[in-house]
């Protein structure tokens, strides 16, 4: 690690004195300027303009009431279940995505399973959307297969309090592309993990158990949990699984953020902007961490 | 441990071994089914199209619905226009911040991590504010909307591509390439189209069938921008038809299932090779 860094550092000084350019020519920063232009015009200053507008009262001038009113109970509802659900979906797709990374990478299976997982993973990560939640309907909906599979054996799913359309059936669909995130993640911090240390720690006399409590967890650590940061993040700011599922009418804070901006009943884009800046900020926060905790697991994973 | 004779200690060593393989293919299969379960529930929802008897009927009505083929071709078109945008975008910024300007890294990554940080929903609100009205009129126009959109698009598809295409910068060495283009007499143009791209086609192909598969089913930011994409097609969909939406789903998923495919193989030969030449 430590003569990696020296080894870079003396690599980067004898270029840069051998040919250390007098000035920077202006050609240099052509280069870089249309990536600035585009991430300036589409990323920031739209984002800035809704943190402007969401101190903007109904008449003008600033003020915090927009703010003020994000304690009011629809929004509190929205923003619990969008927690609520990112908080579950976090933590069990995070503990199934690192089972099943690693029984595919070091469970006993046949290497070609790796494979088939990870391509999957990619897939399955990237079905979210319209696509995924008409799946579910297909499957779990009330004239769903799986529903109708139960009624075949006499329980009638919807009868016992189940819903596609809730807290429960809403996990059970985000699931699907936060497990296979997880994996896609963890796998290489799995590939991480050093024979040698599992061999030092048998040579010592440790169980497998041991192993895992004392050496391998808590290398693991930053990544897994990291990585379950991500999936939160990645599931709190989700629109077009739940719009698609619920026609934009559920408690969650992107469908609301929809129907304050642009909807028919609530409409009132002051209060929707304060509620898209609480997201910005509940997002920057958990990518804030994910990256501190990514960074920590480098250390060792490399 | 195999050359060992067998103690006692290891016959007992074995047991966990072989449970610990048997648990891991329950684990498998478990999930497994959560996975497959949903698909191919949908894959024989759609092939009741016909009464009582399976057939494709479904799949033949959805592409004969009149606004399908439009809505597709509209966000094929869409995908290879962000493509290849972001593409030029992207490549000269990071050969750029690798060899030219390092110290701009830390600023270009953090702005890739920025579509991580808006959500869509927040985003298509910033765009419609700002764009909608005087003085920077963008939306007035359906096509105009649309040239919007693919620059959304770009912004969107920055982490995927730029992470691709730095670590295809990262596998071949970027400046001993330029120096000896440099020292033939090649310029800046000729360097990145005739030298760097053929260089990163393995790492451009990935980020750009990523940016494909994510860009084609778009809701979102299409939805509110109100674009006759696929998106808000499927979406229309679920909510008007009975059979069609699951052939969409399946449709939808094959499109994704052959991007990541020809990811993987494109990226497996190139590791191949890649090997190969090392051994030589």
């Amino acid at each position: 690690m430590k003569s990696n860094t020296n080894n870079s550092r003396s690599v980067n000084s004898t270029v840069g004195g051998a040919k250390r350019p007098p000035r920077i020519p202006i050609g240099h920063w052509l280069g870089v300027l249309p990536f600035f232009v585009f991430s300036g015009m589409f990323l920031i200053a739209p984002t800035l303009v809704l943190a402007y507008r969401s101190l903007e009262g109904p008449e003008g001038g600033l003020t915090l009431d927009n703010y003020r009113q994000l304690a009011s109970d629809t929004v509190m509802n929205s923003y619990g279940m969008s927690i609520k659900i990112s908080l579950t979906t976090a933590i069990l797709g995070g503990l199934i995505g690192f089972v099943i990374a690693w029984v595919v990478s070091m469970g006993g299976l046949p290497p070609r399973f790796r494979l088939i997982t990870t391509t999957f993973s990619g897939v399955a990560a990237n079905f979210a959307g319209v696509p995924l939640a008409t799946a579910y309907v297909f499957t779990l909906g009330r004239v769903g297969l799986v529903t109708a599979l139960f009624k075949m054996f006499g329980v009638n799913l919807y009868k016992t309090g189940f819903s596609l359309y809730s807290f429960f059936g809403l996990t059970l669909v985000y699931l699907y592309f936060q497990i296979p995130l997880m994996v896609l993640t963890i796998l290489p911090a799995l590939d991480g993990l050093k024979r040698e240390w599992r061999e030092a720690a048998e040579n010592l006399g440790a169980t497998q158990i041991q192993y895992w409590r004392y050496v391998a967890l808590p290398v693991l650590t930053p990544s897994i949990l990291g990585t379950m940061i991500l999936l939160f993040g990645n599931s709190f700011g989700a629109h077009a699984t739940a719009y698609a599922l619920t026609g934009g009418l559920f408690d969650l804070a992107t469908l609301l953020i929809g129907r304050q901006i642009s909807g028919d009943v609530l409409h009132n884009p002051g209060l929707g902007y304060a509620v898209a800046m609480g997201m910005v900020f509940i997002m920057a926060f958990s990518i804030f961490i994910y990256s501190i905790l990514q960074r920590r697991s480098e250390r060792w994973l490399k | 441990m195999t050359t060992t004779p067998v103690s006692p200690a290891i016959a007992t060593n074995k047991r966990p071994v072989t449970t610990q393989r048997l648990g891991s293919w329950l684990i498998y299969l478990v999930v497994s089914l959560y996975f497959l379960i949903p698909l191919a529930a949908t894959f024989y929802w759609s092939l009741r199209g016909k009464k009582d008897v399976l057939s494709f009927e479904a799949y033949r009505k959805l592409f004969a619905d009149t606004s399908f083929l439009p809505a597709f071709s509209q966000s094929i078109i869409n995908a290879i226009a962000t493509i290849f945008l972001c593409l030029l975008i992207v490549v000269p910024t990071a050969y750029w911040v690798t060899l030219r300007l390092p110290k701009l890294r830390p600023v270009v990554e953090f702005i890739t991590l920025l579509p991580f940080v808006i959500p869509a929903v927040v985003l298509v609100f910033g765009i419609i504010r700002l764009y909608s009205a005087p003085p920077l009129l963008f939306t007035a126009t359906y096509n105009s909307s649309r040239v919007v959109l693919i620059c959304v698009y770009v912004c969107l598809s920055f982490p995927y591509m730029f992470r691709s295409v730095d670590n295809g910068l990262r596998a071949i060495d970027v400046r001993t390439l330029t120096e000896a283009a440099q020292s033939l007499g090649a310029n800046w143009v000729t360097i990145l189209f005739r030298v760097i791209f053929p260089n990163l086609r393995v790492a451009l192909l990935s980020g750009a069938l990523l940016t494909f598969a994510i860009v084609i089913g778009e809701l979102t930011i299409a939805l509110y921008m109100a674009q006759h994409t696929l998106g808000p097609y499927m979406s229309d969909l679920t909510r008007s038809k009975v059979y069609e939406p699951s052939a969409m789903a399946i449709v939808a998923f094959a499109i994704t299932w052959a991007a990541m495919g020809i990811i993987d193989f494109v990226g497996r030969g190139a590791s191949r090779q890649a090997q190969k030449t090392e051994a030589e």
